[in-house]
């Protein structure tokens, strides 16, 4: 559910026409990590919008996710530097790691993973981020200690 | 080589704080956009850039005055200026480090696009992965807005205009000019039929130029030293400087500026430092997943539009991805492949099913399924692909497969035929075996592996179960002595 006071700041950025739709569901996205179903509503009418065009941008474009995701968003570089330096193994390390697919969030809602397409630090490939961080160079026994710096202690 | 006298798009980088103004305008920013105002008409300008000889970087290479002159003459209420921030290409991050390191650049840039073609809004689309690229994008507006170089009656002229920035939302296809007209609008990025071109109905029906980051920044340069100026830089069709990211398997990756006209050898060699661990050159592949693969025997030709394009290449985005003999170049069709399927938007028949059914058939023939008639279905495929997809992601798509079935293809043959991968890099074809010398017994493959077909004691050495390895390749990637031996 979402917080109809924040809702309102982030409208009230905006002039409230059909072109602000991205960019008020892009606020939407980076405040609650995912963009609720009332949220999406309210949205389509305060700008005019039909219901079916705001699902069709929020499914359309890979930063938005109709899900929460987790605290801490992890994404591993597939750009072609990174895959040329084990980018796929870089990959499939975290995969195991997580016990997620790309897409998913983790059950404890600590990790989500997203493959994205290069973050341009091809100079350190292969890359993984977590949230903000970057970590270049990443070998398969190092995902390991990477992740333990984020999960909450128990 | 003609010595540069100094680099113009990555003139200001790490030399100048990018947050301040002030630092610009120290070195001369916005002193092309003064003059432009008090001392030029909007014609003149236009005319600066008509001159200068310079072409659109983003991929296409089309003179950008001939684009402007378009727009400025169509006629329209409103007129709209776009720079194009998306940078898709995997392995391309020359625009990322202008927009982060010398903004201003941009917003001067389009002020004088602006002034010559008379539009009164811009538009700064910067891709989903550069946050920075945009926080920074956005100082250097509201900075500019804050001492008259934006805005309304810019340094007290009659001359109006005002540059919004538009993060991307994680769509490559939006780096297509009427895809991104279409995000810029709140829709979902869809390219549309061309004509009618932006210049001529872009930005809600209205004349928009489109130009790229590097584009832009050339701009104020060009007005600053003059058209004969810039004209002089590079060869007969390509003036000026190109930059790359240069990447891969290089020594010093890095962004680097050279006149058009500069060697590629000398790029990679001398600028890019030459292969990691010194091994052998196999091919480069520019402007990414729309882009050939240019082999060794390409290494002396000139940087430039049409030899890049002779060559079956393509000078594009500037992304130059270095490839050494490990590189398989099957593997890295596919990967292309792979990138494109899952980029593709999904309107148009043949970039949506056309990447799906290449992407298909070369996994098979990477895991040692392929047949010799694949290789010329997929010529067949890729020729309706580039004469019938809408836009350029499927048109260009096909690229690094034909390039490679072309110039490398005894490695697909190793594929089909002998079921084989010779740059050992296609994991279903490979054997991984453990040499008992130099293994010590660390556990470190045994327990990476998912499927318990390694088995050995402490300290001693492992052994892999070749009936139960579903050749992950883990034990190789983790083992820290090279006792995991591979072959094919």
């Amino acid at each position: 559910m979402t917080d109809p006071e924040r809702l309102e700041t982030i409208m009230s950025r905006y002039e409230g026409v059909a072109a602000d739709l991205i960019p008020v569901l892009q606020d939407i996205q980076d405040d609650c990590n995912y963009l609720p179903k009332d949220a999406l509503k309210i949205v389509a009418g305060r700008l005019n919008v039909p219901l079916t065009q705001v699902y069709s941008v929020a499914t359309f474009y890979k930063g938005f996710s109709l899900e929460p995701r987790g605290v801490h968003h992890v994404q591993v570089c597939r750009g072609t530097t990174c895959h040329l330096h084990g980018g796929t193994r870089l990959q499939e390390g975290v995969i195991r790691r997580l016990g997620i697919e790309p897409g998913q969030t983790t059950p404890d809602g600590q990790f989500s993973l997203e493959q994205v397409k290069c973050v341009g630090k091809c100079g350190a490939a292969p890359v993984l981020a977590v949230g903000e961080d970057y970590f270049g160079e990443v070998g398969v026994d190092g995902v390991t200690k990477i992740l333990r710096t984020y999960r909450k202690p128990k | 080589m003609s010595k540069i006298e100094f680099p113009l798009v990555t003139r200001n980088l790490g030399a100048i704080d990018p947050e301040s103004l002030e630092a610009y305008a120290a070195v001369g920013g916005y002193a092309s956009l003064k003059r432009a105002l008090t001392e030029m008409t909007s014609e003149a300008v236009l005319e600066a850039v008509d001159k200068s000889g310079l072409r659109g970087r983003g991929g296409g290479g089309f003179p950008t005055g001939r684009k402007w002159r378009f727009c400025r003459e169509a006629p329209g209420e409103q007129k709209f200026i776009i720079c194009n921030g998306s940078e898709g290409d995997p392995g391309a991050f020359l625009d990322r480090a202008v927009m982060e390191g010398d903004p201003h650049a941009i917003v001067e840039g389009m002020a004088l696009g602006a002034y010559a073609i008379g539009a009164g809004q811009g538009f700064i689309y910067v891709g989903h992965e550069y946050p920075l690229a945009a926080t920074r994008l956005r100082q250097a507006i509201t900075a500019a807005r804050e001492q008259g170089f934006l805005g309304e009656k810019i340094l007290g002229t009659p001359f109006s205009f005002d540059i919004q920035v538009r993060r991307g939302a994680g769509a490559y296809v939006c780096g297509e000019e009427t895809a991104l007209i279409n995000f810029i609008q709140g829709n979902i990025g869809e390219p549309r039929n061309r004509p009618p071109y932006p210049p001529q109905k872009g930005l809600w029906g209205q004349p928009t130029i489109i130009n790229n980051v590097e584009t832009w920044a050339n701009v104020p340069v060009i007005i600053n030293k003059g058209a004969e100026w810039f004209a002089a830089i590079g060869t007969k069709d390509s003036k000026g400087t190109k930059v790359f990211s240069v990447a891969g398997r290089v020594k010093k990756p890095g962004i680097v500026e050279v006149p058009m006209g500069t060697p590629l050898r000398q790029v990679i060699f001398d600028l890019g430092g030459g292969i990691k661990k010194d091994r052998e050159f196999k091919a480069v592949i520019t402007s990414g997943p729309g882009g050939g693969v240019l082999p060794k025997q390409f290494l002396d030709i000139p940087v430039e539009f049409e030899s890049f394009q002779a060559a079956g290449g393509n000078l594009g985005s500037g992304s130059m991805v270095v490839m050494d003999d490990g590189c398989c170049m099957v593997d890295v069709a596919r990967y292309f492949l792979e990138f494109s399927h899952e980029e593709s938007c999904g309107k148009c028949t043949p970039c949506r099913e056309g990447t799906k059914q290449l992407l298909k058939i070369l996994t098979e023939i990477t895991k040692g399924n392929g047949t010799e008639e694949d290789l010329g279905l997929m010529e067949e495929l890729c020729a309706t692909m580039a004469a019938a997809s809408l836009c350029g992601l499927g048109q260009s798509a096909v690229n690094p497969v034909l390039s490679t079935l072309k110039y490398f293809r005894e490695e697909y043959e190793a594929h089909v035929r002998e079921k084989k991968c010779p740059a050992l890099v296609c994991r279903p074809l490979l054997k991984y075996t453990v040499d008992p010398e130099t293994c010590t017994g660390c556990l470190a493959c045994l327990r990476e592996c998912q499927v318990g077909a390694i088995t050995g004691d402490v300290e001693e050495p492992q052994e892999i179960d070749q009936e139960l390895c579903v050749k992950c390749g883990m034990c190789h990637a983790v083992c820290k002595f090279d006792a995991v031996k591979v072959e094919s």
